[in-house]
């Protein structure tokens, strides 16, 4: 595979790099950049003057995992660049080759794609109530442990259609509309790219000697967890 | 004080329509603030009069999984395609969303088709494909706090309380926060645009308030999608909003609202984490800075009940700033269900003052 052309025709590539004046703009605003060994007028930089080994170094890099998908850099360049948009295609091309896996920060898209890609596909949102708790996210506090422990009695008074197959706040999604979003997804790569997530990971953890089943298994916690568990 | 420089949100107007609109709810604002889309469908329909279709057909944008890199864009788009057909068929032209990530999302899809169009023609036979489904471009895209922006006035007139301190007559000081999405993709599809955007500006404007300018006000709450989802890189969510709480709290703000689901979450969340690790408190007596979202804000001063409108459900408390509306609320209502029942009471906080 050449890395460069393939990098090329991906449109978040075509509309985020115009000509780069290396200004700094996009590091200097970044919330990311502030935070993490991540910058951004490098990361662009890097891919304009491009060689076919610099794109498989970042390709197997942390830095293109810090970003945050803000899209300030996007409203300062004074050159209409994007870095958030070259992130876009930097990422989706190391899963596509693999080379994801190797970056403890691209790893981590297997915990993603088991929290967010699966929730999708199972409940018709991203974020569901059912999956939300104190241990994944302690920082929800403890009202929202007395919301989990009375979460139906506190939706109906709220008006919400909780498990309901109506409209409504957190309704359940029909079968048919999840039926379609299957089908979506298989049309459109979306499968596909969550088969490359679990194939490739499947591969690194038994690398890293961790057992690897589905769900939330142990390669899970050493994504999700990182260095606190 | 108007310069020219924040005036220059005048610039940058949108088309906002009048009527008959199709909703689409939003992931995040549905589970950690349940109340708060029900509020705005009751604002639109009851108060303002208008038609609002609430679909039970639709599903996610995807923009959570899109923004974090785990799915193709050509996804987001047919899911999209998928949303706008089924406004199609229920007779819709005009489409309004209620995440900042999906109005970001809408936006950046109908942005690709007009440079890419091929692209628009791919989403269309995947989604024949995949649903059967077809589709019109919407007429009008906008986001919830556009219609609220726009019936600010009415909204006013029709109000209860104003954004005054009872006690001493003042204007509360009224922190706006943006959800990066809204505007800094495309700013001229946000009223007032990235830089100086009016959209909840305008809120506190005709209700009352005074607007808080603070250094970090444009500054990005700190979601950064896959930051946040993963545990082990949270700390850089929670560093940019704490990042904004420094540079606010100098202006002593009486409360903060913001138009991004997102955005409300993690400054009402952050603000516990905080208080519990370093013991600091932004509010005035140990106490939080309370987080709106508009609905929310609106819902207040149209006068319903605050239990009724589920800010019980906010981990930082919101009885300083109803008080300092004037607003009468009976604390013993606040946890129970429905005709009174008792469920209970979450645990308090070691070090941030809740009620």
């Amino acid at each position: 595979m050449e890395f460069l052309k393939e990098l090329q025709k991906d449109i978040r590539y075509i509309e985020g790099l115009h000509a780069c004046i290396n200004c700094g703009t996009c590091t200097a605003i970044c919330p990311a950049a502030a935070v993490s060994d991540y910058d951004p007028r490098i990361i662009v930089d890097t891919v304009q003057r491009a060689t076919e080994m610099d794109i498989i170094q970042l390709l197997k890099s942390d830095t293109i995992w810090y970003c945050g998908e803000c899209l300030s850099c996007k409203t300062r360049c004074p050159r209409d660049n994007t870095p958030g948009y070259i992130i876009q295609a930097l990422r989706a091309l190391s899963i596509e080759t693999g080379l994801f896996v190797e970056s403890r920060q691209g790893q981590k898209q297997l915990a993603i794609k088991r929290t967010v890609g699966d929730h999708i596909l199972q409940y018709g949102y991203c974020v569901y109530i059912d999956e939300v708790n104190t241990d994944m996210y302690p920082e929800q506090g403890p009202v929202w442990d007395w919301l989990s422990q009375n979460r139906a009695h506190i939706l109906e008074r709220l008006g919400a259609s909780y498990k309901k197959e109506q409209s409504g706040t957190l309704r359940n999604t029909s079968a048919e509309s999840l039926n379609d979003l299957r089908r979506i997804f298989e049309e459109t790569g979306g499968t596909q790219r969550f088969d490359k997530i679990e194939k490739h990971s499947a591969q690194k953890a038994d690398e890293l000697g961790i057992e690897f089943q589905t769900g939330k298994d142990k390669y899970f916690d050493y994504l999700y967890e990182g260095d606190q568990k | 004080m108007k310069t020219a420089k924040n005036t220059n949100w005048e610039n940058y107007q949108k088309e906002i329509a009048d009527d008959n609109y199709y909703f689409a709810r939003s992931c995040i604002r549905q589970n950690f603030f349940p109340a708060a889309e029900d509020i705005f469908l009751k604002i639109i329909r009851k108060e303002l009069g208008k038609n609002i279709f609430d679909d039970a057909q639709q599903t996610t944008c995807t923009g959570i999984a899109y923004h974090s890199g785990i799915i193709p864009f050509e996804t987001t788009m047919t899911v999209v395609a998928r949303q706008f057909a089924l406004m199609t068929e229920a007779g819709f032209e005009n489409f309004v969303c209620s995440c900042v990530t999906s109005f970001g999302i809408y936006s950046e899809v109908l942005e690709t088709w007009k440079h890419f169009p091929e692209k628009e023609e791919e989403a269309r036979q995947a989604l024949m494909r995949a649903t059967g489904k077809t589709f019109e471009i919407p007429k009008n895209l906008v986001h919830t706090s556009d219609l609220i922006y726009k019936f600010r006035k009415e909204i006013a007139s029709r109000a209860t309380f104003r954004l005054l301190d009872k006690h001493t007559g003042n204007p509360l000081k009224v922190v706006d926060h943006i959800g990066c999405h809204y505007a800094k993709i495309f700013p001229e599809k946000g009223v007032g645009g990235a830089e100086f955007p009016y959209v909840l500006a305008g809120l506190i404007d005709d209700w009352g308030g005074a607007q808080v300018d603070y250094p970090e006000r444009r500054h990005c709450c700190g979601f950064g999608f896959r930051q946040y989802l993963l545990k082990s890189n949270r700390g850089y969510s929670l560093s940019n909003s704490k990042y904004k709480f420094d540079s606010m709290q100098p202006y002593h703000p009486d409360v903060i609202i913001t138009n991004c689901p997102g955005c409300t979450f993690f400054l009402d969340r952050w603000q516990y984490v905080i208080a519990e690790m370093e013991g600091t408190t932004y509010g005035e007596n140990g106490y939080g800075i309370p987080v709106l979202t508009y609905e929310e804000l609106a819902g207040l001063l149209l006068g319903y009940n605050p239990w009724d409108i589920g800010l019980q459900l906010h981990q930082v408390t919101v009885e300083p700033l109803l008080d300092k509306l004037g607003i009468v609320y009976n604390p013993e209502e606040k946890y129970k269900g429905l005709q009174g029942l008792d469920l209970g009471k979450p645990e308090m906080p070691e070090v941030l003052r809740c009620c």
